[in-house]
């Protein structure tokens, strides 16, 4: 096929645009639950902090698969050869998570919620889990794998007239968060490591950006209407899968923030179709994977008394330098990819992951006008590497195995151009544009965890929990605009923690729908605001505004009573009752009829529709909340129809 | 082909399920059930597992299992077998480097998966090994030899004695240096043992296991193999050591005289520790770092000595309060010919067991006395008890480690059924397995949470 279509700016894409290039995208979101211990072990859960009391080293090696294969990513990740600092607290690490003791039988509590999720997406339930290490040889979990284990396959969500395939919802350990890397030392914190933790996987079945941020909103709203997952920074994290007609699966890892999905996946899918154009001009120009021809060769001797600062810093500091060239490239290291984004940065990102040289700029490159070498100097390095008019030439600094590791590196990218798009994991970056992280790993980095054994989920225990399992979000929406919910209330009312309450009050205490969700949506807001704290959570609340329905249900209070009091009692810890008038057996809490008179027939009034306002007004401050303002109102008409003033 | 290998590790329900749809293993097939579908490639089942559900690996890598008996259909695509195999590579031979040989007893130092019951199994060729760590062939010319395949806990006097042999074939051989892979649980055990039927070895023999199978990416595994190896290699003690991990990261390997160590964790790497003592050395990947001198130095000859007398009538018993007489009885009455008592303290255990002792004596039992504080002398003297006892022929030990003392009195009944010269044997130190002083920092178990523990453990990796 051609790839004649040329990205437009990012604000001028259309649907179509995407279907031209033919644009997929699926999720992968993490979210963390809301548990009491750890997955695999009992450290208690969510007790974050920067403080450390030791650090262990360890190193990483690559092993088989369980198939028998070698995963590339680890093969990569060895490359690398990184030691690897994980910094631990006392507190929160055990010696499970630093991979000195087997792992304990796996959280129910953290079971039990991804079970329950799984149910919310209507998947086809797993009858025997089967615990698997999912290797990360990044370091990021210290024993290299990370204990995973999938508890539903195939289930599906709504999403506008179609369905989102949920591919699988998997159970497993969080990972360590990354201090620094610097050269060959990562350094790890290890506080949020084990972790219970789900991890969504829908089908590529997104089509435009947009698309995807409103399904990744949408899974992020339905998970947390259990009220089960942990909200907050780093809580849930989701990575974006892109790929364009002819480009490849690539994986966008560490999307902070879900509006900024659509930029960066219209920059990824811009990538490969530069790539993929990339490949074309090399096809033009008589490049393929069999015709490549590049070389690499050591050059101190051509760039010793150079004036560019950080070669010359690096030569000054005992380091070496090497110079690549690539037949035919001429030009193309200024390809652009992303956004501001050029094709020698692909070869700059692997130079810095894969060969360590991570102090930027990590390599100069012929194509780079006015940067760089002096003019100068081009001519002598081209020499000494046999570069003719036609060729790229890349120059690449560091200590002789990291130098000699990365000009194999800038030779491996560059041939993979002629070939297409090569299988990496990304990185965003907060411009919108992302870069290399590693090689994509595939399935032959799983392997059987051989320290757990199968665990049989119980048809009575998923019966139970499916009838323990609140409304999904989509029938409790289609349920609030049944019954006259606001419509701006509709999605914030279904996410709430309130939820449940909700539906008591309506449909047990007859509430009015509209009054119940403002009460339930808008007041924690203005807690919020006010810096009201719920010592015990959201139970707690509950409880009150259970309380604080019954009184509405009994005629006791009336919407405009009702912030005042519930933060009354929440403020207080006392109970609802304390603040509602007190009536006598048999007395009815409403004013009487002659002191509705009596408010009425006050100073003169110009006419009745003042006069009821100011009388309205001198009523409602002594009996706010505990009337009905409506039904006083109307008492009032009738009042002004007898009392002359 | 039979339906045990067709349908590997299914039995009952399972079974009849996947024969019933003609579906062995390695199928890539659909499973239908009422609730829906699941697709993947069926994998052997763990002859431990349950009956009842079948196996399958999906299309993204990942195992789960469905009961058999929801399944109504099976649609198959094809077949795709798994080939466990770690990349063979030759071994390398460079004639200036030392020649090492490697004798496999078996143990997670090189592993792969077993499908039987689902746990790893020892695999192990020097293609495999240099497959898996080829830094090694940067230290020597590595030759292997698998002795047997079992795992620690099933070494005894068949394993010992052929493993001594074998060591001292290869040396006669004239290798550099001898390295025995060997499961750790009982590392220790053979250890002993080794250091008293090989004696005078002018080679160091280096034990080494890991406590990480190599199937894991931050296996101990490859870093103890290359510690082990240059050990035996480079450094000049000529004796029988255990080299594992001196801490839990990945910097350095410890090399205790094979006498006086000890399995001290169920699961750390950092698990082996030198009793009453100091370690020989450091070993890391760059240097051999000696803590002490009074090793045995490497020597040009080929004269040692093996050893292999072995009685097996002999056990530890390790006494607790309120032991009845019985526990002794029953040993004597099933002619067991040495005893190896862990007593408390400086090595008690309580009156009533006294007769049990008295009829011992009589009956020519060799019974010795250690303590199962593991760390310290026997003392009987302290005590009327123990000198009771004494009187009742229990010979105090000194500082032999129960393990250590029960190898030691199977070597020495094996050579000679005179008590008088069995306690020649028992108390002439002959590997360091009695020392005659233990220095003060012989025993150092630090304690946690005090200030200045926490103050070194920030300082330095543990």
């Amino acid at each position: 096929m051609a790839y004649d279509f040329v990205f437009k700016p990012f604000a001028d894409m259309t649907p179509e645009d995407y279907a031209a290039v033919g644009f997929k995208s699926g999720l992968e979101i993490h979210q963390q639950l809301l548990t009491e211990k750890k997955l695999f072990c009992r450290c208690p859960a969510g007790h974050y902090s920067r403080a450390y009391h030791a650090e262990i080293l360890r190193h990483m090696r690559p092993t088989l698969s369980e198939l028998g294969e070698y995963d590339g990513t680890a093969l990569m990740e060895f490359k690398t050869k990184k030691e690897i600092i994980y910094r631990i607290n006392r507190e929160t690490v055990c010696t499970y998570e630093m991979d000195d003791t087997p792992p304990f039988m796996i959280d129910e509590q953290a079971l039990d919620i991804a079970l329950s999720i799984a149910m919310l997406y209507e998947c086809v339930m797993v009858d025997e889990l089967h615990i698997a290490r999912k290797q990360y040889l990044d370091g990021s979990i210290p024993t290299g794998f990370q204990r995973t284990t999938i508890v539903g396959v195939d289930g599906h969500i709504p999403y506008k007239d179609r369905t989102i395939q949920i591919i699988q919802l998997g159970l497993e350990e969080d990972a360590c968060r990354e201090v620094s890397d610097i050269g060959h030392r990562r350094i790890y914190r290890t506080d949020r490591l084990g972790m219970p933790l789900i991890e969504t996987v829908t089908g590529p079945d997104m089509r435009t950006p947009r698309e995807v941020a409103e399904v990744c909103q949408i899974l992020r709203r339905l998970v947390r209407s259990t009220g089960r997952v942990r909200t907050g920074l780093g809580a849930g994290r989701e990575d974006v899968n892109v790929s364009v007609t002819g480009g490849t699966r690539i994986e966008i890892k560490g999307v902070p923030r879900i509006p900024r999905i659509p930029l960066l996946t219209y920059n990824e899918a811009m990538r490969q179709w530069n790539l993929l154009r990339l490949r074309e001009e090399l096809t033009r120009r008589g490049i393929t994977a069999e015709t490549f021809k590049a070389g690499a060769e050591e050059i101190v001797k051509w760039v010793r008394r150079t004036n560019y600062q950080p070669l010359q810093a690096a030569l000054a500091g005992g380091m070496t330098a090497y110079g690549v060239v690539l037949r035919g490239f001429r030009g193309l290291l200024n390809w652009q990819t992303q956004i501001d984004t050029y094709f020698h940065q692909e070869i700059s990102d692997r130079v810095r992951v894969v060969a360590c040289l991570t102090l930027l700029p990590n390599i100069v490159h012929s194509d780079s006008l006015g940067q760089g070498l002096a003019a100068g100097e081009w001519p002598s390095v081209k020499k000494a590497l046999g570069a003719g008019d036609n060729d790229a030439v890349v120059v690449v600094w560091g200590s002789e195995d990291d130098a000699k590791l990365a000009a194999q590196e800038i030779i491996i990218r560059a041939k993979e151009a002629s070939i297409g798009v090569p299988s990496e994991t990304r990185q965003a970056l907060c411009d919108g544009t992302n870069g290399f992280e590693r090689i994509l790993p595939g399935p032959d980095r799983m392997y059987p965890d051989t320290d757990l054994p199968p665990k049989t989920i119980a048809a009575d225990r998923l019966a139970w929990l499916q009838a323990s399992l609140p409304a999904s979000i989509f029938q409790r929406e289609a349920w609030y605009r049944e019954i006259g919910v606001p419509k701006d209330l509709v999605e914030q009312l279904s996410m709430s923690p309130f939820a449940p309450l909700f539906e008591t009050a309506v449909r047990e205490r007859g509430l009015d729908p509209k009054l119940a969700a403002v009460i339930l949506v808008h007041l924690p807001k203005r807690w919020k605001r006010k810096g009201i704290k719920l010592e015990s959570g959201t139970a707690e609340a509950a409880a009150i505004l259970d309380q604080v329905f019954e009184a509405i249900q009994g005629r006791r209070l009336f919407k405009e009573g009702v912030p005042e009091i519930l933060e009354a009692a929440l403020t207080s810890g006392r109970p609802v009752d304390v603040f509602l008038p007190n009536p006598e057996p048999g007395e009815t809490p409403a004013p009487d009829e002659a002191r509705i008179a009596g408010l009425l027939t006050g100073p003169r009034w110009q006419d009745d529709r003042r006069r009821k306002r100011r009388a309205m007004g001198l009523l409602m401050d002594v009996w706010r909340g505990r009337i009905d303002a409506a039904a006083a109102s109307r008492d009032m008409d009738e009042a002004l129809g007898k009392v002359r003033p | 082909m039979s339906d045990a290998d067709l349908y590997k590790g299914y039995k009952g329900r399972a079974l009849e399920v996947l024969q019933h749809f003609q579906t062995p293993v390695w199928c890539d097939a659909t499973f239908v059930t009422e609730t829906g579908r699941y697709t993947g490639i069926v994998l052997p089942r763990s002859e431990t597992a349950d009956p009842v559900h079948i196996v399958i690996k999906l299309r993204s890598g990942y195992n789960i299992g469905i009961l058999a008996d929801r399944v109504t259909g099976v649609e198959i695509y094809g077949r795709k077998e798994a080939h466990y195999k770690i990349p063979e590579k030759d071994f390398p031979y460079d004639p200036v480097r030392p020649k090492v040989k490697l004798l496999g007893t078996g143990g997670t130092i090189a592993s792969r998966l077993d499908y039987r019951t689902g746990a790893v199994i020892p695999a192990f060729s020097p293609g495999e090994l240099y497959g898996s760590v080829p830094e090694l062939a940067d230290i020597c010319n590595l030759e292997t030899e698998k002795l047997f395949g079992v795992f620690s806990e099933n070494m005894g006097p068949e394993q010992y004695i052929a493993t001594a042999k074998a060591i001292g074939r290869e040396i006669q051989n004239g290798v550099q240096g001898v390295v025995i892979g060997h499961g750790t649980d009982t590392m220790h055990h053979t250890a002993a043992i080794l250091s008293f039927m090989v004696q005078n070895s002018p080679v160091p023999i280096v034990m080494v296991g890991s406590q990480r199978s190599s199937d894991r990416p931050s296996s101990d595994a490859a870093l103890n193999l290359m510690h082990s190896v240059k050990t035996a290699a480079e450094s000049d003690i000529a004796e029988v050591m255990v080299c594992m991990f001196g801490p839990t990261s990945d910097t350095y390997g410890l090399l205790h005289r094979g006498t006086r160590v000890r399995k001290m964790h169920s699961s750390y790497r950092s698990t082996f520790r030198t009793i009453g003592d100091i370690p020989i050395a450091m070993v890391s990947r760059e240097k051999i770092t000696p803590l002490r001198q009074d090793y045995k130095r490497r020597r040009k000859d080929r004269e040692v000595v093996i050893n292999t007398a072995f009685e097996e009538k002999v056990a530890i018993v390790y006494y607790y309060p309120n032991m009845k007489p019985d526990m002794i009885d029953s040993l004597i009455d099933n002619g067991y010919k040495g005893i190896i008592i862990a007593g408390t303290g400086l090595g008690h255990v309580n009156k009533p067991l006294y007769p049990a002792l008295k009829r011992a004596q009589d009956k020519k039992i060799a019974v010795y006395m250690t303590v199962q504080t593991l760390w310290g002398y026997v003392q009987m003297y302290v005590y009327d008890t123990g000198r009771d006892m004494m009187e009742l022929g229990v010979v105090p030990a000194a500082n032999l480690l129960p393990e250590v003392g029960y190898v030691k009195l199977c070597w020495a009944l094996g050579q000679t059924t005179d008590l008088d010269e069995v306690k020649k044997i028992m108390l002439t130190p002959v590997a360091g397995e009695i020392t005659e002083r233990e220095p003060s920092n012989g025993y150092l178990i630090f304690q946690g949470g005090i200030p200045e523990v926490e103050e070194f453990i920030s300082k330095y990796r543990k």
